[in-house]
């Protein structure tokens, strides 16, 4: 890549920083430039934001016909999988299974509700009817 | 307490981490390619059966902590590396290094990095950074790649050290010590054996997942990624990929871009003209990877989609995997000068 085609596009990181690269001067020689952002790697960003937006009112759906707890919605909003739920709360991948679906959710005693919240940075109250106060 | 210190802003985090640190005991000699090539940081491998995010598992560059590890190791700088299982003593180990006047790099979580903006807080865990002081409950942190320095409260910074899911940091922290002087000898030694380590890596693992190999099966795979996934996945996967290869300045285009840059700079070491020719054969495959990623984006931003795009997509790569492979192959052919 040349100086002179490093890309000045919009991209999400730009409110915030700009970009090293390397690129070549007129002699071929290397020495490193900034970029505000590229286009094609902001519509990359935005095509899995958006399958992640979609993921997210999909979760909530069915969280509101009661087929899923609200877990679900929180797992697609932190984009958490079961993994890493697993590893903020030390709960057993099956047992946060179990407390996918709304019985057993319900059932929840306050300090593994308590353990949930923190994982997913919310409050208990928040947790339960997933109205969001955030800044 | 504020150490003296210089931020320094990088295209990737390990490596302005890692070129920071060991300016910081006296190896200033060293700059952000040179770190790069010394640490055989140029890769690829595509992990099949293993989803981020959903879609494919890729990687351009060496597993998370290597470069830092082979460089200080190359050139004879001994390494304090510590794991933590109690974010107590993490803090306290930090604290106390501080105090010291000792700067050090941490491995963090990018998903509850404050200062990132939204858009990029993904569970990425191998993320670096350098801890350089402490002005009351702030920690001050020099971020490769910003532009300047920054800092953390001390719960965000425990949170970011403390992330969870693959490559969990486990509030890593490391840094070089002071080492005997390192001199010319010991950089062109360190080159020379970088180089040859990477050669192995982008040639010679066997099976058809990692290194030119691996660049080559990725092609084949996307050839089939729109009857297999059908159209909507498959953009999602070459999405994926792009952001996998172009995001924050790095993977393959801006990669291939500083091999190229450590290459020309390799010539001042070693004074063999067929350094800067083969520089200017990974610029070639770096362009190229920028090109493969237009192409992926007119895919997934639904402008292009045709069976062939795909298929000129996929021998993008495959012309790619030629590219590499020649390059290291000529960079085998080079008579070392010790």
């Amino acid at each position: 890549m040349k100086k002179e085609e490093i890309p000045q596009d919009n991209g999400a990181l730009n409110k915030l920083t700009k970009e090293v690269v390397y690129a070549t001067d007129q002699s071929g020689n290397y020495s490193t430039g900034l970029s505000t952002g590229w286009d094609i790697k902001s519509t990359a960003l935005d095509v899995a934001w958006n399958d992640i937006e979609k993921r997210i009112a999909d979760a909530k759906a069915k969280v509101l016909s009661n087929e899923a707890s609200p877990l679900l919605y929180f797992m697609e909003l932190r984009l958490m999988d079961l993994q890493i739920i697993s590893g903020y709360t030390g709960f057993w991948k099956w047992t946060i299974k179990k407390h996918l679906k709304p019985a057993a959710f319900n059932k929840l005693s306050i300090a593994r509700l308590k353990k949930y919240a923190e994982a997913f940075n919310v409050t208990i109250e928040e947790l339960k009817t997933m109205e969001l106060h955030e800044k | 307490m504020k150490n003296e210190f210089h931020h320094l802003q990088a295209a990737h985090c390990e490596n302005g981490v890692t070129t920071n640190l060991l300016r910081g005991v006296g190896v200033s000699q060293l700059t952000e390619p040179l770190v790069f090539g010394i640490g055989s940081g140029l890769f690829f491998v595509h992990i099949p059966f293993l989803k981020v995010n959903k879609g494919p598992a890729i990687a351009f560059r060496t597993m998370p902590g290597l470069i830092f590890k082979r460089t200080c190791n190359s050139l004879g700088v001994p390494v304090v590396r510590k794991k933590f299982s109690s974010k107590q003593k993490a803090k306290l180990f930090l604290d106390d290094c501080l105090n010291k006047g000792q700067a050090v790099g941490c491995q963090v979580g990018v998903y509850y990095l404050t200062y990132f903006p939204k858009e990029y807080r993904f569970h990425f865990n191998a993320h670096n950074l350098i801890i350089f002081g402490k002005e009351g409950e702030n920690y001050l942190v020099s971020d490769p790649v910003m532009e300047n320095a920054t800092s953390l409260t001390e719960y965000e910074l425990e949170r970011v050290r403390f992330a969870k899911g693959p490559l969990a940091p486990r509030g890593q922290i490391y840094y070089p010590q002071l080492p005997q002087n390192v001199t010319e000898g010991d950089i062109r030694n360190a080159i020379k054996k970088g180089v040859k380590r990477n050669i192995n890596h982008m040639l010679h693992i066997p099976g058809s997942i990692a290194g030119v190999k691996g660049i080559a099966t990725m092609g084949n795979k996307i050839k089939k990624w729109r009857n297999k996934l059908g159209p909507k996945d498959a953009g999602l996967y070459l999405a994926q990929l792009v952001r996998m290869q172009e995001e924050i300045g790095t993977g393959g285009g801006g990669f291939r871009y500083i091999y190229g840059a450590f290459l020309q700079q390799a010539f001042q070491y070693h004074p063999d003209e067929k350094l800067i020719e083969i520089s200017k054969t990974f610029t070639r495959a770096g362009d190229l990877w920028r090109s493969a990623a237009v192409q992926a984006a007119g895919i997934y931003k639904g402008r292009i989609g045709a069976q062939e795009d795909y298929n000129q997509m996929g021998d993008m790569l495959i012309e790619i995997s030629a590219i590499e492979k020649d390059a290291f192959r000529a960079l085998k052919n080079i008579h070392w000068q010790s």
